[in-house]
Parts: structure tokens; C-alpha cells; sequence
């Protein structure tokens, strides 16, 4: 027969600061676990989303990123030709040939020291159809051969001038600042976007960095990308965008996470000595009490699962609060450095439904790891001596 | 003293609560240094700057390259004595999964600049007189298993094709701020390939006056103001800062995880002394009884979280401080120079302080307050 659970419940209540205590501790292992896994989410998703599936990337061969790369405007013009590439409405193809350098920017109420840098992509009209995720939220966009820019919702409020109407300084010139935009949560969001034609003048001469078309077959990049390869006249690589972006969260990301885990498994460790201190103190402060259940006839099987229980529902309770303390980081904006390109990146922390269900299960074993040894001894307690 | 005995006992009646709790103790703080040591690492490269080095970059962002016809124009300013000049590589070697900072510098000027580097006189000649050499430091050889005299190959990102270079010599860090898995190899090499493109990334001044650091960068700054290449110049220590800000927001992460940290640990801990002393209560009237002062029983028990907390916090800091040597900890090449600093052990010691009165003061509290004739009702 099963020993009511309500038994536990009550238990538990008896000893309100030890409960506390250890739940607490449990709950602090749980909302850093949470919290961290949210940051690394939330860089991840971050650079994930930058990318659609459907696009292709060419970079210079043997570049890995933007920032080293370089493709001719004779190569553009051969590249846009290609048959793999999609056309627009009116026939053009969809295409955006990119400039791409970082610089510095001065971040909001900071002095000298705290500049960022910043990427400035010069974009092609194009850009805002080859990618979907673009929209902009406030303003309109640039106008070609003007000096204007578009600055990413990220930016805006954390950086110095970024205000539409506003003018920022770079590059020796000054560049009007006519529109905000969103881009899904990605990387573009800590961009700042102009027309390619007037970033190239001022920057890196006439080179672009690199171009993004619309595949015409979603599923044909395999092609494409060996057609590309094997053309001659052209010394390009072409990656799939999302894969692109995506490999760029790898470093930092997988750091993130080994941290999380490192750091939340060696504090689990301690959390569930609590939670075994808590339970043996229980234990042996309810001999005669576990004797009478035994004696009444409950089976050792049950005073186990009993104390199990117990364990676990402490540990259920820091579960819960631990979620309950890292939930408000959700959305909270941090940046870092994209070190693939040195520059910001900005993105918010990202606690999913999934995440607050592994730290409740997270906490669940705690608790029952931490349950178990003293649980056994409840079972295995001999009737005779304890009674008396 | 007289009582540790008794402390000591008191402590090996729970033997397991004892280990669990020094244990939980010991990893709350090697956490605790470890996490503090990323950012005092991420933090020493402003230690290592000389203050009288300063470094002029391109005032528009750091990808972009000075004219080599500065380094002469520099040299004429007030207060600078010497001037060097290096520029960053980015190749990649092997399959480009480790990585580690490859700079191309101008071998005399720059060797001479950074005494901290530390080249055998021998290695430095055959550096100076090969244009294909390298230098690489002790911690890159052994990653990669290299030998002196051997030629590594690397893939070039920025400046395209196989790079292959000589390793001439192998440099010592005399400072622990100074990653020891860098490579540098000749500028005139870069250039030789390159000419049309390669300028210098960033020139490193050395000034005779540190207090004139400021008119320097201003006089600099405001010579080039109009030039196509405008310059930024500001002293060594902020040039590494600004590297370290990059890292966004890890300190106050790394410092809030710390904290969390030792406050889980610390309800541990003082869970575990409140068991103890609620276990006791008819031993500490007893104690009483035979004319132990409240202020005794009080100190007991605080001592008694002092040596939990103090072995367990010196069991977690050694650890911290070796674990990295013994385990060959390799921090993926992007924080050269891990280590524990003093500073860290200080806080760790203070941390330890905190626990112990944190964990002791209410059952010790409790303990002394005890009102004996009704705590003896209660023995049978």
C-alpha cells in the first residue's frame, strides 16, 4: 500500500527554514541553469535567424568571412547572370552585392573608451526583397546616391546618434540617418545599412565584400554552389546563408554552453548535498514515526518512494522558484562581439517554454539523487530498535 | 584553543554532513576563483601595457591600415622615441579549429619595443636575418607539437594562398598578462607578397615621458585630422581595454553567476549548521549547566562554521589555482595567461570569512540564548 502523499506535504511543513533553505539553494542551481542556456539561446538564435534557407552567400575562396573577403565587380556582374539565381517581379535577378567593413562607433553616455565597433553594410535596393526578414519599422529607406543610412532596431538607443533625423559621422563624411529596422532577432539588427555604391567610395575602394542571391530552386544549392566552383573566370566560394551565419555562433556559443554546464553541474553537486543533509536530518528526526508506518504494515518499497517523494517535492518547489528568477531575464538585450567579424552584436536572452521544463526536470533530479541514500535508510530502518 | 577538541568532535559526529558540507563549500569557491579569474584575465591586458607605449590605429575602425609613410612623421613628434608598427594576419593552420593571434611585425623595432617577449639573443639574430622566419610562443609549440627550425604552413584569410614560415624562435612570456600562443612572423614577408595592399595596422610608439601621453596623442591626432587616413592614438593600457570591452557584458555575467554562486552554497551551509545545533540542544544545556558561558557555546559554535567554511574554501581555491596547470586546461586560445591571481585568493579568504558568519551567527545565536532548565525538561 502506498503511503499517502499528503504524509510528505505535511512533513515538509513541519520544518518550514530547512525546507526553505535547501529549496533555495536548488532554486538558485535552476535559475542559473536556466539563465545561461537562455544567453546561449539567445546568441544562437541570433545568428541562426540572420540566414535564410533559400539564399546563397559568395565569399572570395578561402575567406571565412565577411570581413576578409573581396569579389570584383566583373565577378558580380558574371555571378548575377547565373541561372541558379531567382529574378524579381520585373526580371531582374535578386541579387545584393555587399560592402562590409566595421567601424567605430561611440556608444550612448560613455566616454572615449566605450566604442564599439560596429558593422556597416552597404546594401544594394535589392537587399530588402533577398531578404524576407527585413522590415522597417520607423522611416523610409535610403534613397541611392544620397547620404543616407538605415540603423538596426539593436542599435538604436544604445548607440550615439542613431535617432531617425539624426546625423552620425564616419568615414569622413555624414550620413543622414532616414530609417529603423527589424530583422527578426538576428545579427542584421546590429548593423548599420547604407547603399553599397556610396560605402564603397568611402571605405575599402571597388571592391565588395560579398553577394547574396535568391536561389530560383530552393533545393538547389548543391548545384549552384559547384557551378560557381567551376567557373572559371570566378575564384568565389559559395555558402548557404543560414549555414554561414550559423557557423559563426559556433565558437562563442559552444563556449556558452560548456559554461552553463559546467558551471550549474558543479553547483548541482553542492545543491544536492543540501538536499541530502536536509533528507538524512528528516530521516532521523522521524525514527519512531517511519517504525509505526513500518509496523502498521507499509512496505519498505513504500517508505521509499515515500521519501523520494518528499525529496522531490522540495526540490519541485526550488524548481520553481529558480524558473520564477530567471524568467524576467527573458528579452533582456546584452551584447558581445561577434569575433568571427569583431564587431557587436547584440541579442536578447531567451528563455522557451522547453528551457523552464528542463530546469523543472533538472530540479526533479536533484532532489530524488539527493533523496535516495537517506530514503533507503528510512526503508531499510529496523522496526525493533527504532521503535524504542 | 583549548576547546578544539571538542569542536573537532562535534564535527565527526555527523561525519557525511561534515565531508557533504566542506565538499559543497570547496566547489562554491573553486566556481567562485575560477569565474573571477576570466575576467581578471580578460582585464590584465591593461597590466601589461607599459605606460610608456602608445598605440596609433585608423581613427575610422581597426580593419583599416595606416600608410607606412607615418612611421617617419611619427618619429618627428615631441616625447617619442621609437616607433614600430605590426599588422594582424588572421591565417589559419591545420584545419583552423584552434585559434590563436598571428601578427606580422617589423622584427628589430618591434622585438625591441617589447621586452616582455622574451627571445633567446641566438633565435632573435636568426629572426632578424631570414624573411621567411617566425617566432612562436613556448604555449603555440606545444599545442601543435612544433619543432625550432621546422616549417608550418598556414592558410592566409585576409591576404590569400599557403603561407610557409620557419620557426626561428620561440618566445617566453616574462609577464603572466602575455598569452604565450602568439606568432609573429616579418612584415617584409607580408609586404613582399603583397605590396599593393599591406600598410601597417597599428603603429606602437614608445614615449620618453609617460605624464606627456596625452599631448602626444593629441599632437598625433591633430597632424592627420585631415589626412586621408585620420589616426586615433591613445596609451597602450586603453588600446587592450578596448579589446576587453569587446567582451560586452562577461564580467557582470561572470560576476552575478560568482554571487549566486556562494549564496546557494551559503543556504547550504547554514542549513546544515542549524540541523546541528537543533540536534544538540540538550547537549548545549548540559555544557551550560556544568558552567559553560553563553559567550563560550557561542564561540563554539561559530568556530565550529569557521573550520567548515575555511577548509572547505581552502580546499576549493587550491583547487582552482591548479587544476588548469595539472589538467592542461586549455581555455581554447582565447584567454591567454589564465591564472588565479592574489587578489582572487584574497576575496576567496574574505568570501570564507562571510560564510562562516553568515552559517554560524543564528545557531550560535541560538545556542547561547538557550534557556537551560527548559532545554533539560526536555531530556529524557
Amino acid at each position: 500500500m502506498k503511503i499517502p502523499f499528503v504524509y510528505n506535504v505535511r512533513s515538509v511543513l513541519q520544518r518550514p527554514v530547512s525546507t526553505a533553505l535547501t529549496a533555495l539553494g536548488i532554486g538558485l542551481v535552476v535559475a542559473v541553469f536556466v539563465a545561461m542556456l537562455a544567453l546561449a539561446n539567445g546568441f544562437a538564435m541570433a545568428l541562426v535567424g540572420t540566414g535564410s534557407a533559400d539564399n546563397v552567400i559568395v565569399l572570395r575562396r578561402g575567406a571565412d568571412n565577411e570581413l576578409s573577403s573581396g569579389i570584383g565587380r566583373d565577378a558580380i556582374s558574371i555571378i548575377s547572370s547565373f541561372p541558379h539565381v531567382a529574378l524579381a517581379a520585373d526580371g531582374h535577378p535578386l541579387v545584393s552585392p555587399e560592402t562590409y567593413v566595421v567601424i567605430n562607433v561611440p556608444r550612448v553616455g560613455a566616454d572615449t573608451l566605450a566604442i564599439a565597433n560596429v558593422v556597416a553594410r552597404g546594401v544594394s535596393d535589392r537587399a530588402f526583397e533577398v531578404r524576407r526578414n527585413i522590415v522597417v519599422t520607423e522611416g523610409r529607406r535610403f534613397q541611392s546616391g544620397k547620404s543616407e543610412i538605415c540603423v538596426g532596431q539593436k542599435l538604436v538607443g544604445r548607440f550615439q546618434n542613431t535617432a531617425v533625423g539624426q546625423t552620425m559621422r564616419f568615414a569622413g563624411r555624414d550620413w543622414t540617418v532616414v530609417c529603423h529596422f527589424t530583422a527578426a532577432g538576428s545579427s542584421f539588427e546590429s548593423e548599420i545599412w547604407g547603399e553599397n555604391e556610396q560605402f564603397q567610395g568611402v571605405f575599402r575602394g571597388n571592391v565588395f565584400q560579398s553577394l547574396t542571391f535568391r536561389l530560383k530552386d530552393p533545393k538547389g544549392f548543391a548545384e549552384a554552389r559547384r557551378a560557381l566552383q567551376d567557373d572559371q573566370r570566378i575564384q568565389v566560394d559559395a555558402h548557404e546563408e543560414r549555414a554561414f551565419y550559423a557557423d559563426q555562433s559556433q565558437l562563442l556559443g559552444s563556449i556558452l554552453r560548456f559554461l552553463a554546464v559546467m558551471v550549474t553541474s558543479i553547483m548541482a553537486v553542492g545543491a544536492v548535498f543540501g538536499a541530502v543533509n536536509t533528507m538524512y536530518a528528516a530521516v532521523s528526526s522521524r525514527t519512531p514515526e517511519i517504525a509505526v508506518l513500518l509496523t502498521l504494515g507499509f512496505q519498505p518499497r513504500s517508505v521509499l518512494v515515500s521519501f523520494l517523494a518528499e525529496s522531490a517535492v522540495i526540490a519541485l518547489i526550488g524548481g520553481v522558484i529558480g524558473c520564477l528568477l530567471a524568467l524576467p531575464m527573458n528579452g533582456v538585450v546584452t551584447s558581445t562581439t561577434n569575433w568571427a567579424s569583431f564587431s557587436e552584436l547584440a541579442f536578447a536572452f531567451q528563455v522557451t517554454p522547453q528551457l523552464l521544463l528542463e530546469g523543472l526536470i533538472f530540479s526533479i533530479v536533484m532532489g530524488v539523487v539527493g533523496g535516495f541514500f537517506p530514503a533507503r535508510r528510512a526503508s531499510k530502518m529496523p522496526v525493533v530498535q527504532a521503535l524504542r | 584553543m583549548r576547546f578544539l577538541p571538542l569542536v573537532l568532535a562535534n564535527l565527526g559526529r555527523h561525519k557525511r554532513r561534515t565531508v557533504l558540507t566542506i565538499i559543497s563549500v570547496a566547489l562554491a569557491l573553486f566556481l567562485f576563483a575560477s569565474l573571477r579569474s576570466v575576467v581578471t584575465t580578460l582585464n590584465s591586458g591593461a597590466e601589461v601595457s607599459s605606460a610608456s607605449r602608445m598605440v596609433v590605429q585608423n581613427a575610422s575602425a581597426i580593419v583599416f591600415t595606416l600608410p607606412q609613410s607615418y612611421a617617419n612623421r611619427l618619429k618627428a613628434v615631441p616625447h617619442v622615441k621609437a616607433v614600430t608598427w605590426a599588422n594582424w594576419f588572421g591565417g589559419k593552420y591545420g584545419d583552423g579549429r584552434k585559434f590563436f593571434a598571428t601578427f606580422a611585425i617589423d622584427p628589430e623595432s618591434y622585438v625591441a619595443m617589447y621586452p616582455e617577449i622574451a627571445v633567446p639573443d641566438s633565435q632573435k639574430e636568426a629572426f632578424f636575418h631570414e624573411r621567411t622566419s617566425a617566432i612562436a610562443g613556448e604555449g603555440l609549440m606545444k599545442t601543435f607539437g612544433w619543432k625550432l627550425g621546422q616549417n608550418v604552413t598556414f592558410q592566409g584569410t585576409i591576404f590569400p594562398g599557403d603561407w610557409t614560415f620557419t620557426i626561428r624562435g620561440v618566445y617566453h612570456p616574462t609577464t603572466k598578462a602575455i598569452g604565450d600562443d602568439s606568432f609573429m612572423f616579418r612584415y617584409d614577408y607580408l609586404y613582399e607578397k603583397y605590396p599593393a595592399q599591406v600598410t601597417p595596422g597599428w603603429f606602437i610608439l614608445q614615449i620618453d615621458d609617460p605624464s606627456a601621453a596625452p599631448q602626444v596623442a593629441k599632437a598625433i591626432d591633430d597632424q592627420f585630422r585631415n589626412s586621408p587616413a585620420p589616426t586615433k592614438t591613445g596609451t597602450e593600457a586603453a588600446f587592450t581595454q578596448g579589446f576587453a570591452t569587446m567582451w560586452g557584458n562577461v564580467s557582470l555575467l561572470m560576476n552575478t553567476i560568482g554571487m549566486a554562486v556562494v549564496f546557494a552554497i551559503l543556504l547550504v551551509t547554514a542549513n546544515a549548521m542549524m540541523m546541528s545545533q537543533r540536534e544538540r540542544t540538550s547537549e548545549v544545556a548540559v555544557l551550560k549547566t556544568v558552567g559553560f558561558s553563553n559567550v563560550m557555546i557561542f564561540s563554539l559554535v561559530i568556530i565550529e562554521a569557521a573550520v567548515i567554511s575555511l577548509v572547505g574554501a581552502a580546499l576549493g581555491l587550491l583547487t582552482a589555482a591548479l587544476l588548469p596547470k595539472l589538467a592542461g586546461f586549455d581555455t581554447g586560445g582565447f584567454l591567454p595567461g589564465f591564472h588565479v591571481t592574489a587578489g582572487t585568493a584574497v576575496i576567496g579568504a574574505g568570501v570564507a570569512l562571510l560564510l562562516t558568519v553568515a552559517s554560524g551567527l543564528v545557531p550560535a545565536l541560538g545556542a547561547a540564548r538557550l534557556p537551560v532548565v527548559q532545554a533539560l525538561r526536555r531530556v529524557e
